[in-house]
């Protein structure tokens, strides 16, 4: 009860606030019918009631967006195109599968960089260089160059998403595979260990913290990826696809009520990783 | 000590060591020279920078000496490691927290390739030696700091190399485990026969374990005093008020305060 409290009070003062926004900024729709049909300007309370309901307000009202979020998810068979159950699965799909292709690639050059000094002192530029390209920018370039090559549908997301999140995995994993300190390696010196099995044994064992932390940046990033992903694939599946259809029909209802879709598919997601990286740890005796 | 069995374990000539550091080379050993016979208690002795850890890492291979030889068993430091010849102890007891104490026992068994079996027999064997029977399907974090490094002890003495290697196996642990812990190292010292080499810096505990004390001093590192211990094999707690332990921890004191005068 201690920590709920302060938490809904938060969350009161957000949905107040909003609330507030909403009236003031869906006004002028109703202030502009007024004076076109040529009524009196209505006054507060009358005001209240014209701005909380209407078809495509400028901020749709936190009820409207849940009556949404329910209608296209309850409301519907998750079969239907409009269920963003569907949607938010084809998103999932790709952040998935983006997450994991990222977290090899991740995982694979860390190791290249700790047992191979040119790709020590090559591979890390690059890496930092690739996350300073715009992805709004590149990700339409990987869709086209993808789609000429026969490569397309899930994939293309897939890629995009593992673009951004390999990089969170790479640098966690790099400090985590040196995190064993001199006399650990000097142990296993002493065996005449080969460089794999100090890897297998002790390395990666250590970066197991490592990786849990990256891992949580990494699948919020995938999200994105794949989000972003689906903007210029002509918009046919995918929270992405949601996003763009409602901002080319003015449905603010359904872009905020996709956007709602998101973020709670990224909570869950980094619950589950927490989750997992817990048990984990706590089995392996590092937990902290 | 039986002479008769009695043959160069490590052999140390003219043994110089330098480091090179940002400020310049550093002579870590000069001129060290230095027999252990097989099955000899050998304490190395002195301030820090003596050299004292640096020997014992040369020894073990993890160190490359500048000049001079060093032999193990006959042969090159990394021979000898090729040949398991030596077990090493150090300071922490190291012991990888997501394995349990008997699977951190056979890490250096995994390592060298003995069969489950053989690996199952060993860590039960070892676990006896060190008294820490039925503790093995314990974490590490359910044992006390004594009972781990008894553990890595363990983890030493598994591979049945015949020179175990301490760089102050006993630093980090208090008094009286450290007093109980010293007893049993030499009960395991009795019982296995193996040649062993101690790095400490407490004159009692050199004195109480070794056949022999080797006293260094820092700057450059070097021995100044090699003291054959006159002591029995079989030593209780007692001896340490005898005249004899007294004599040799005045004369081990007297060699470190003459490392320390030509400063």
């Amino acid at each position: 009860m201690n920590r709920i409290l302060p938490i809904l009070t938060v969350v009161l003062i957000i949905v107040a606030l909003w609330y507030a926004a909403a009236v003031r900024l869906n006004s002028a729709w109703v202030y502009d019918q007024a004076a076109r049909a040529g009524t009196p300007e209505p006054g507060f309370s009358e005001l209240l009631g014209l701005t909380m309901n209407q078809d495509r307000p400028v901020l749709p009202t936190p009820h409207q967006v849940v009556a949404e979020l329910e209608k296209t998810t309850l409301g519907l068979p998750v079969t239907s195109k409009k269920s963003l159950v569907y949607h938010g699965w084809v998103t999932i799909s790709a952040t998935l599968l983006g997450f994991v292709m990222g977290t090899g690639l991740g995982i694979l050059l860390a190791v290249g960089i700790i047992f191979n000094k040119a790709m020590d002192q090559s591979v890390m530029p690059w890496a930092i260089a690739s996350q300073t390209i715009p992805i709004l920018a590149i990700a339409p370039m990987i869709i086209v160059v993808l789609n000429s090559v026969g490569v397309t549908g899930l994939i293309p997301k897939a890629i995009i998403s593992a673009f951004l999140s390999f990089f969170p995995v790479l640098v966690g994993m790099v400090k985590g595979l040196r995190s064993p300190d001199a006399m650990q390696l000097d142990l296993l010196r002493t065996y005449s260990a080969s460089n794999g099995q100090t890897l297998r044994l002790l390395r990666l064992p250590s970066s197991v913290p490592y990786l849990f932390t990256s891992l949580k940046v990494g699948i919020a990033a995938s999200l994105v990826g794949a989000i972003v992903g689906e903007m210029p694939t002509g918009a046919v599946a995918g929270l992405g696809a949601r996003l763009l259809s409602g901002s080319y029909y003015g449905q603010t209802v359904q872009i905020w009520a996709a956007l709602f879709a998101a973020a709670l598919v990224a909570a869950g997601l980094v619950t589950l990783i927490g989750y997992i990286e817990r048990v984990t740890l706590k089995r392996m005796g590092l937990a902290r | 000590m039986k002479d008769n069995f009695a043959a160069p374990v490590i052999e140390a000539k003219n043994l110089q060591l330098v480091f090179q550091t940002g400020d310049g080379p550093v002579q870590a050993l000069k001129d060290v020279n230095l027999v252990i016979n097989k099955g000899d208690f050998v304490s190395f002795i002195g301030p820090s920078g003596c050299g004292k850890t640096t020997f014992l890492r040369a020894i073990a291979a993890l160190e490359h000496p500048t000049g001079g030889t060093l032999t193990v068993n006959g042969m090159t430091p990394d021979q000898a490691r090729q040949a398991r010849a030596y077990g090493y102890v150090f300071q922490a007891a190291g012991l990888y927290p997501w394995r349990t104490i008997a699977k951190n026992i056979s890490l250096p068994l995994e390592i060298m390739g003995f069969s489950k079996e053989e690996q199952a027999a060993r860590v039960e064997r070892v676990l006896g030696l060190v008294e820490l029977s039925g503790f093995g399907n314990k974490y590490p974090w359910q044992l006390s700091g004594g009972m781990q490094q008894r553990a890595s002890i363990a983890r030493a003495l598994a591979f049945d190399a015949d020179i175990l290697l301490m760089d102050e196996p006993f630093g980090a642990l208090d008094e009286i485990v450290r007093d109980r812990l010293n007893e049993e190292v030499l009960k395991l010292w009795n019982r296995t026969g193996k040649t062993i080499g101690f790095v400490t810096h407490s004159i009692p505990e050199a004195v109480y374990l070794s056949t022999k004390i080797v006293v260094m001093s820092p700057r450059p590192g070097r021995i100044t005093d090699v003291i054959d211990s006159p002591l029995p094999r079989e030593r209780p707690l007692e001896i340490r008020d005898s005249r004899e332990f007294i004599e040799i921890a005045h004369r081990v004191r007297e060699g470190l305060r003459a490392g320390h005068s030509d400063e």
